[in-house]
């Protein structure tokens, strides 16, 4: 018996080392995901930037990833699986997974690993995120012309600085054109959750909402939206497919730029830990074609888009007041970066507390 | 339509799969077998139901495939724990985990495409009624489906010799062998019960709640269901009891957040549970009665001795 253990071991180490001599030479590259890529939200347009090293780099580079992770222990695991494989660059794709990330990364100093959305870095860590709100800047303006009730409801996953920041962006954009605009904010303490989402828009519709809006992964709040003949945007992909007649536009990120120059740095060997914060100037943010609206709309929506582009408008450029009636920027001023990616209170206007 | 009504026609959506999933898991249990596969089962009927409907273009074919694939994953689960008297523990969730992997296999090629939703019921005049008329005449055939089903698994286990069979195994299967039932058989038929209602929950999600095909759509819908048949002590009038209130909790919840009365959304979605677990807590202080109803057999395999 022990005789066969030994064997059977030392077979297992033979094919380990010709495994690992393989893949010396090819980079590998391994991802994370929340949900499932057929999300068709969020992951979707994570596994098209994976999808993107594969096309721009062929055979120098193997990618693999693992999806449905839940953010919390698992996520170490799964991390640490994926380095004890072999991957050089490692992307997680999720904020739940900042300690989980941080924690592998010290086991493993020779891997590179980027986490998405987070604010923790170290030697070997790069966080990356790109400015969604100025994405929800352009959908809030929108809102307000279109809506007929004033009020739109917003969908969110957790209470987090990046989701507390896309709602205020939102009703800041709405502000500018009907100062009196409301938002209704529901939680739904989950990023993908198909059945709650539907549930959340739902409850927003009845309560007078007839705009929708969401920071969850799925695209069941503008199929409801669709159906009960309201207005919606996509988040994250181009829902557009989804609901052909309550869509206006969508926040697509991209991602295929930033995958692409992080692999290519790997390959070079000038990866060096980073944060990186892009926007639409970037192209980190796009904005899907505007439809469903009249033509000034459009317009002003592309004008909008522009100007936040060329950096002529800043989405947080004041004067803005929170919640409690106090300054957060005076005129003139700009909320700066660190307040935003931190951001916790809410700006005047917004129907629901923190 | 009025808010009430929209609040109303929200929560019984909530909470019909649940219902389904579990009516199903309680007449398996009551047989004495412990299946944690609900999950699987319904992610299965989710997937095979939006298939069939999607080329077929008839949303009651969808609910028939789903019924099967339903049936179809629960046999497994009988063949294993029945016949091979593998440990239904961790037979189960094999199934869970095996009926996730799969479905996402199958409905890979059928991600993102438009669904077929299940018509809700119209009856002239009645469903036109103010107030009521949506609510009681004009829901979607399922819920109905569910009602019916509650009811009569009650009449029968109550009231019915096939009842008193299938609690009769349930609670001591050697007794129910020696007195010349075919233990094995009467579970596989209650398992095959539970496959096909658990089907039939995951139609309602791929057919009706949000009726399109998405990976893992169930979220966790299966593990509630199993929650809810022990919080009803094995009985199908507090489990509907249980579902109604899972669901009209976790819907008011999302109604006071739209409401802007802020409660922290944290506590609100923790609400559900908190409420279930209390009525939990509340039931089992009654010793007697969650003895009387455990079905004794339960998690155990049965091998006949001779």
């Amino acid at each position: 018996m022990k005789k066969l253990l030994t064997a059977a071991a030392s077979i297992a180490l033979v094919s380990a080392l010709s495994i690992s001599a393989v893949a010396a030479d090819k980079l590998k590259v391994g991802f994370i995901y929340i949900g499932p890529p057929g999300d068709h939200g969020w992951t979707y347009q994570h596994d098209q930037g994976r999808q993107a090293i594969d096309t721009r780099f062929g055979d120098q580079v193997e990618t693999v990833f693992v999806e449905n992770v839940p953010e919390g222990p698992d996520a170490e695991r799964t991390i640490t699986r994926l380095a004890r494989q072999g991957a050089g660059l490692i992307f997680t794709t999720s904020f739940g997974y900042m300690d989980p990330t941080l924690k592998v990364a010290a086991k493993f100093p020779d891997v590179k690993f980027e986490h998405a959305t987070g604010y923790k870095r170290t030697d070997n860590v790069s966080t990356y995120s790109s400015r969604f709100y100025e994405g929800r800047y352009v959908i809030g303006q929108i809102a307000a012309k279109t809506s007929k009730t004033g009020v739109a409801g917003y969908i969110g996953s957790f209470p987090i600085p990046e989701v507390v920041r896309g709602i205020n962006a939102f009703l800041l954009g709405a502000q500018t054109v009907n100062p009196d605009f409301k938002l209704k904010v529901v939680w739904v303490n989950s990023w993908f959750d198909p059945g709650r989402e539907a549930d959340a828009a739902k409850v927003l519709i009845s309560q007078g909402a007839d705009i929708i809006t969401q920071h969850t992964d799925s695209t069941a709040a503008v199929q409801v939206a669709e159906e009960q003949g309201v207005n919606a945007f996509g988040q994250a992909s181009d829902m557009a497919a989804f609901a052909p007649n309550a869509l206006l536009t969508s926040i697509i990120d991209n991602w295929a730029d930033y995958y692409i120059a992080r692999t290519q740095a790997v390959l070079d060997g000038s990866w060096v830990s980073t944060d990186t914060f892009g926007g639409m100037d970037a192209n980190m943010v796009n904005i899907g074609p505007f439809i469903n609206m009249p033509a000034d709309v459009k317009a002003e929506a592309e004008a909008t888009v522009a100007a936040i582009i060329s950096g002529k408008l800043h989405p947080f450029a004041g004067p803005i007041y929170k919640q409690d009636g106090s300054l957060a920027a005076a005129a003139g001023e700009t909320i700066d970066l660190g307040t935003l990616l931190g951001m916790d209170w809410y700006v005047q206007g917004v129907d629901d507390k923190l | 339509m009025s808010p009430y009504e929209a609040i109303l026609l929200t929560i019984i959506t909530a909470s019909t799969p649940l219902l389904l999933a579990a009516i199903g898991e309680l007449v398996v249990e009551r047989s004495g077998v412990l299946n944690l596969g609900i999950e699987g089962m319904m992610v299965m009927g989710a997937v095979c139901g939006f298939a069939a409907a999607h080329v077929t273009g008839s949303a009651w074919l969808g609910v028939l495939a789903a019924t099967f694939a339903g049936i179809a994953t629960s046999l497994l689960f009988g063949l294993l724990t029945q016949t091979l008297i593998t440990n239904q523990v961790a037979t189960g969730l094999a199934i869970t985990l095996l009926g996730l992997g799969l479905s996402g296999l199958i409905g890979s090629g059928f991600v993102g495409l438009p669904g077929v939703k299940l018509a809700n019921v119209s009856i002239p005049w009645l469903s036109d009624l103010p107030y009521v008329g949506r609510l009681i005449f004009g829901q979607d055939p399922l819920v109905y489906i569910s009602i019916v089903l509650t009811v009569g698994v009650a009449y029968v286990l109550n009231n019915t010799r096939v009842g008193l069979i299938i609690r009769a195994v349930g609670q001591n299967h050697h007794s129910a062998h020696a007195l010349g039932y075919r233990v094995v058989a009467v579970r596989y038929a209650c398992i095959a019960f539970g496959g096909a209602t658990s089907g039939l929950a995951g139609a309602y999600l791929s057919l009706v709640y949000t009726p399109q095909w998405i990976e893992n759509m169930t979220a966790g819908r299966g593990w509630i269901a199993l929650a809810l048949v022990v919080f009803s002590t094995w009985l199908p009038e507090r489990l509907a009891a249980g579902a109604y209130l899972f669901g009209g909790v976790w819907i008011l919840g999302l109604y006071a957040q739209g409401m802007g009365i802020g409660i922290p959304s944290q506590l609100l979605s923790a609400l559900p549970y908190i409420a279930t677990i209390l009525a939990l807590v509340i039931i089992s202080t009654n010793r007697r009665l969650s003895v009387i109803n455990t079905p004794a057999s339960l998690g155990q395999g049965f091998v006949p001795d001779r």
